[in-house]
């Protein structure tokens, strides 16, 4: 029976690895050195909090994996001998295999900071650097203060884990405004703004210069790169990004670059062995997408799609419009197709932006200005329905539509105030338009497109 | 604000210890004059009851209210032990006719209800002579040290949105000591409610003056726990609105579970009481009423002219037409997380407690079961009822319908859903009656899953898996299990409180009611991914 291996039990592998028992009767084995059972990495952040224990970021009871015959193997791959197509274990283990799937995912990234490396610094993405956290973090007594570098997602979920411990904490961000490499400006400004509220230091054109070591080779304070200030601090979380976590594939043959180097089928240059999650990165972007996308939702089509050409019927990984959310504090986000910050906007991009006078509330519409075709939505604090964007982007709906039917796309719960004639009423201000909007439509919501 | 609410523990600790020690406080025993007037309202047979009470407690000795209780059981115990011992003897001797006519002499009635009756009578002392300043000391102190400890939270929580914070770090509601305080308090509390009235009788002075305020008598114990019960509720909805101040499904759900306990379960009853009219709550549906069709309900509601035969029609219609057509527009949680009493103190009293619910396959598999059996039970014994109410024969089949109807309330109506439905919230999540006991929650189980207009959808592919919906679903669905394959919610459980959806921290969930078609939608590849792809896993 052909033996398939997937190294890593993250979303990615473990997806492909449940869509292959669906279509197949191979064996299948994942190896992890991290955890025995998957769990949502996610979600780790809620278990500092105590929204939840380590369990229920589990997805899976344990007995589904025998149940299911996935076999689960823990330990350390060192290095993989593709001749013998066999993996090498730290502990001197092996294992041979049919068919390897690497979803190793990522890790944190560290730019050579000096003391990076000292106690207390700590990333946060492995279940180890949870556990480290509450061992060295516990609460506001054994940590002072916490410094955070790098203003991404991660850094700002760190920033609120520790917050929900009374953990001061200063924030350190390189850019002159929280995430608007990615951000419209309206959108990062309300989240400076409501990073402050909560309490946390933030610091924006800030660069780490060093992190200093007490005399027990702990962190003691960092040196801020352009005013030369020292912080004390206990904590110093590196949240600069992630990068793929493939150093052991070095000897394997195995064509990487940054990441795992992969072909629209998720194949590497070595038959039989494949890539899939945060470390596959493609030859070629998928139209506007990264080479590299370390998002949730990616690792999952991957992991859907391979388990499709494992399985006979040969598929490339074609992704559809692009999505994604994400909660900055108390302010969900989300968004569908493609807004880009001012920084990335292409020249035919414009921008429909429309902002709450007073709560935390707003959106971006990004439309091409030639042909006033819908290209993408970011909102905050307003949750919108997944599918009828994805619709509305296959059918290449002008803005207009878009607006005359945004009550269809409202997902907020119900009795929630609405926004969509004030959004509407902007639109045709500004505008000089006439839109018109239109009641919600369970029969629209529910008409597919093809 | 910090002080205020370590204030308010103190003050509302202080007024619990007075609460509690209220119970051992006073002193009980009658006059002749008193027990004579009591005996000719009983109008008892048993010629030794009068003598067996009289040396009981006609006293000038103080007896406590435990002491005062074993000696008023005692001698209705004897009492029924003579009529016994003549039965025994006439029966040996197959004397027919002398044996039958002795069991008119017994006295039936659970003795420590009796001994209630007889106590709410013989008290004396603090709590009984000063029910004003005592229920400050007790209610008053409790209710104010509440709110103290409840309202800085406006300040204390920050900024509007989840507040989930340190949850499964806090003793009280990760099963730590003060949970299992908790558990043991609410379980002793139910336990002398249901079992041991007469112990708890100081407790029902206090209410005493407001129950004849409202219905013109003296208050029994039900009445003590409908006031308590709405006192709870009343200020645990002001910690739900402080906690969801941010979701104005909570808040109006909230006001509505609220508005249907004060006013339907609570004041309407009573004042129909002091109408001389049933008590009747007219949003309590069967099978939850499950005496509804017991031979002695419909006797009396027979015997109340038009106003108890609109009770009956009503009753009735609510069951087999409202409450069906509700649950094909709204889903079961028009009832459970909007109207129903049972709900209403799960969803204030029970909210902290609502992520200890199992969300294990195992204990889905147990839920249906019992749930089912339940249901199944309440069915068969008001078959049993109705065959009585119409046939006048007290037994089906060679079974007593009373001895079916006994067990039920002990098992189900006091055990289950007292006892253990509510005493267990600290422990199992605060649901337990609903979840794995309510018949009226299984029948509009059948009807939500079945047909009706409503579902949680699952917002596309925007699922990560985080697992906070089903660690804050009080009924236990792993909410999870569905949202991550795309696919919309469609429980027979689900109660719609709504909260997974508050809690979900990507915008995945909404409850909603809408067409039918497509309501359930199984899905293999979630949306996102190549549509080619996704159209041709789901034709397979």
């Amino acid at each position: 029976m052909e033996h398939i291996v997937i190294i890593g039990n993250g979303i990615s592998g473990v997806t492909a690895a449940r869509h292959i028992r669906k279509n197949s009767d191979k064996k299948i084995t994942i190896v992890s050195a991290e955890t025995t059972y998957f769990f949502s990495r996610t979600a780790l952040m809620y278990v500092y909090m105590g929204h939840m224990k380590f369990e229920h970021t589990q997805p899976y009871e344990n007995w589904f994996w025998e149940k299911n015959r996935i076999a689960l193997k823990e330990g350390f791959v060192d290095n993989i001998n593709t001749k013998d197509q066999q993996l090498n274990f730290t502990n001197g283990e092996t294992l041979t295999y049919d068919t390897l799937i690497i979803a190793t995912g990522s890790k944190p990234n560290k730019f050579g900071w000096s003391g990076q490396d000292l106690e207390g610094v700590i990333g946060m993405y492995h279940k180890q650097d949870l556990e480290k956290l509450e061992k060295l973090a516990p609460d506001n007594k054994a940590c002072n203060r916490a410094v955070i570098v790098g203003g991404g997602l991660i850094g700002i979920e760190l920033a609120e884990m520790l917050r929900s411990r009374k953990i001061p904490v200063t924030f350190l961000v390189r850019e002159d405004s929280f995430w608007n490499g990615v951000l419209p400006a309206q959108e990062s400004a309300m989240l400076n703004a409501h990073i402050k509220e909560h309490h946390i230091d933030l610091r924006l054109s800030t660069n780490l210069k060093e992190i200093k070591s007490d005399k027990n080779g702990r962190v003691k304070s960092i040196i801020i790169e352009e005013t030369g200030e020292e912080i004390a601090c206990n904590i110093v979380g590196l949240t600069a990004g992630v990068t793929p976590n493939i150093a052991f594939l070095k000897e394997s043959g195995i064509e990487i670059g940054r990441g795992v180097k992969v072909n629209r089928f998720l194949e590497t240059n070595i038959s039989n062995v494949y890539a899939i999650g945060d470390c596959a990165e493609q030859h070629e972007a998928i139209g506007q997408r990264r080479n590299i996308e370390a998002v949730w939702y990616t690792g999952r089509m991957m992991g859907e799609t391979l388990a499709q050409t494992i399985c006979g019927n040969k598929t490339a990984y074609k992704p559809g419009h692009w999505f994604n959310s994400a909660k900055f504090l108390d302010i969900e986000y989300q968004t569908y197709g493609w807004v880009f910050s001012e920084k990335g906007k292409q020249e035919n991009e414009a921008y429909f932006q429309w902002q709450h006078p007073t709560e935390q509330k707003c959106i971006t519409i990004s439309f091409d200005k030639n042909t006033q075709l819908f290209l993408g939505i970011n909102t905050f604090g307003i949750r919108m329905r997944h599918e009828i964007f994805d619709k509305w982007l296959t059918e290449n709906q002008p803005i207009t539509h878009v607006l005359a039917h945004l009550a269809d796309a409202n997902f907020d719960p119900e009795f929630y105030q609405l926004h969509e004639a004030e959004i509407v009423a902007k639109f045709n201000k500004e505008n000089n338009a006439n839109i018109l909007l239109k009641k919600k439509s369970w029969k629209r919501i529910f008409s597919k497109t093809r | 604000m910090k002080l205020i609410k370590q204030l308010g523990l103190i003050i509302f600790l202080v007024g619990l210890f007075f609460f509690i020690g209220t119970i051992f406080t006073g002193s009980f025993n009658l006059k002749q004059a008193d027990l004579d007037t009591f005996l000719k309202e009983q109008n008892y047979k048993s010629t030794v009851i009068k003598g067996a009470l009289e040396s009981a407690v006609v006293t000038s000795e103080d007896l406590n209210i435990f002491e005062f209780s074993s000696r008023v059981t005692k001698a209705y115990a004897a009492s029924n032990t003579f009529y016994d011992n003549r039965i025994q003897k006439y029966d040996a001797e197959k004397n027919w006719d002398k044996k039958g006519a002795q069991y008119q002499y017994k006295i039936s009635g659970k003795p420590h209800s009796l001994s209630f009756t007889l106590a709410k009578k013989a008290g004396k002392g603090f709590a009984a002579d000063n029910t004003g300043f005592m229920w400050f000391l007790t209610f008053g102190l409790g209710i104010i040290g509440a709110l103290m400890f409840i309202i800085p939270d406006v300040v204390l929580l920050g900024k509007p949105g989840i507040k989930n914070d340190g949850i499964y770090l806090s003793a009280s509601t990760n099963r730590g000591w003060i949970g299992w305080f908790a558990f043991l308090f609410l379980v002793t509390f139910y336990i002398l409610l249901y079992f041991y009235p007469d112990f708890i009788v100081n407790w029902v002075y206090l209410v005493d003056p407001i129950s004849k305020s409202i219905n013109g008598n003296p208050a029994s114990q039900w009445f003590l726990y409908g006031f308590l019960y709405c006192t709870v509720m009343s200020v645990m909805a002001v910690r739900m609105y402080i906690k969801y101040r941010h979701n104005k499904y909570q808040i109006l759900r909230t006001t509505s579970v609220l508005f249907f306990q004060i006013v339907f379960a609570f004041l309407i009853p009573e004042i129909l009481v002091r109408f001389e009219k049933p008590w009747y709550d007219f949003k309590n549906a069967f099978p939850l009423d499950y005496d509804f069709f017991f031979k002695w309900n419909l006797d009396e509601l027979l015997a109340s002219g038009s106003f108890g035969l609109f009770i009956l029609v009503w009753g009735i219609v609510l069951t087999i037409v409202v409450v069906p057509v509700m649950v094909y527009f709204f889903g079961k949680r028009w009832y459970c997380s909007w109207v129903c009493g049972c709900g209403g103190l799960a969803e204030t009293l029970g909210d902290p407690y609502r992520q200890l619910s199992s969300k294990t396959l195992l204990s889905w598999r147990a839920e249906r079961i019992i749930v089912h059996s339940v249901l199944i039970f309440v069915l068969v014994m008001t078959g049993f009822a109705l065959y009585t109410f119409f046939s006048g024969s007290g037994e089906v089949l060679g079974i007593q319908t009373q001895t079916i109807q006994d067990i039920y309330g002990f098992l189900i109506g006091a055990i289950f859903a007292g006892v253990i439905g509510t005493g267990f919230y600290p422990i199992f999540g605060n649901r337990v009656w609903c979840r794995f006991g309510c018949p009226l929650a299984a029948y509009l189980g059948f009807i939500q899953r079945f047909k009706s207009k409503f579902r949680i959808t699952t917002n596309g592919g925007q699922c990560i898996s985080c697992g906070n919906c089903s660690t804050y679903c009080e009924m236990g669905i792993d909410v999870r299990a569905y949202a991550q394959k795309g696919e919309n919610i469609i429980r027979s459980s689900c109660v719609g409180c709504g909260v997974c959806a508050a809690v979900c921290p990507r915008g995945v969930l909404k409850l909603e009611n809408g067409p039918e078609d497509g309501r359930i939608n199984p899905t293999e590849i979630l949306l996102g991914n190549d549509v080619d792809l996704m159209e041709l896993v789901q034709k397979k």
